[in-house]
């Protein structure tokens, strides 16, 4: 059973290419425009996934697992970012009752 | 078929993605969130990719999206409690992602993806047993390093989520 799978024979990589960009750019956009930190903390979600998706085509079209590990490790780091972040997310909503960015502008220059 | 089929996994992608940044209530983007993981997965499994649909689904969908839907309902948010960005700066942003899409197209137009050396590919490689052997041959160091990452990101998650001895205690 070591035939090539159907969608490498009727899909092009550049559709995959395409497809991983236009949800990149969503995300892009979703950062830009939204001011509640969670909702921007799902948009760069939402970019790692485009990237995990478009190494797991270019590995699977390549044959090559080495890009599948990758996507693993990054899917690992992506949980353990997440559980840092939502904590500190609640710690900030604890001390000023909110989670507006545009309150949380200490860091500004 | 399969090739239908990829097509309306994107629609569905593209559009829960695009849910997901246009909802109002954060509520709701969790759930357009779910159903873009949702076809990610089975792009995964369109690709052969068996052990990443499993992790993908068991992690992001399991995991991750419980964890963010949590911190929603724990925080209490409303769609009126959100205060929105100017029109200007959110066409301006509108734009901005755009240009760069438009750019990132014509940049990949031209690019040859063809494959080479099909005579020795294994379309088997997505499989649990193959990464599995990977994993823990080439990558044993890596994958014990993430096992440290995680103690500390669980450690640092306590301590931060920890009561102060003179904070406000009502919520």
């Amino acid at each position: 059973m070591n035939d090539i799978p159907e969608v490498i024979r009727t899909i092009p990589l550049n559709y995959y290419l395409y497809f991983s960009t236009a949800l990149f750019c969503i995300g892009i956009i979703g950062v830009l425009t939204r001011r509640n930190a969670i909702i921007i903390f799902m948009c760069i979600e939402l970019m790692l996934n485009s990237v995990n998706l478009l190494l797991t085509a270019f590995s699977s079209y390549r044959s090559d697992p080495n890009g599948q590990i990758f996507v693993f490790f990054i899917m690992a780091v992506a949980a353990a970012e997440v559980a840092v972040g939502l904590a500190i997310i609640v710690m900030i909503y604890r001390n000023v009752r909110s989670t507006d960015i545009n309150i949380l502008n200490k860091l500004k220059w | 078929m399969t090739g239908n089929f990829f097509y309306f996994l994107t629609f569905l992608t593209l559009f829960a993605a695009i849910g997901v940044v246009a909802s109002k209530n954060p509520v709701y983007s969790v759930l357009f969130m779910i159903l873009t993981f949702f076809a990610l997965t089975g792009h995964y499994i369109l690709l052969n990719a068996q052990f990443l649909a499993a992790v993908n689904f068991i992690v992001y969908m399991g995991a991750i999206m419980v964890l963010f839907l949590f911190v929603i309902m724990f925080l209490n948010m409303r769609e009126d409690t959100e205060q929105h960005k100017p029109l200007l700066s959110k066409i301006a942003a509108a734009i901005a992602g755009g240009i760069l899409f438009v750019v990132m197209i014509a940049a990949l137009k031209d690019v040859d993806t063809q494959m080479k050396a099909t005579a020795v590919f294994d379309s088997q490689i997505g499989m649990v047993e193959n990464l599995g052997k990977v994993l823990f041959r080439d990558y044993l160091l890596p994958f014990e390093l993430a096992s440290v990452l995680f103690l500390a990101a669980m450690a640092g998650a306590v301590m931060l989520g920890k009561r102060e001895p003179g904070e406000q205690n009502r919520f």
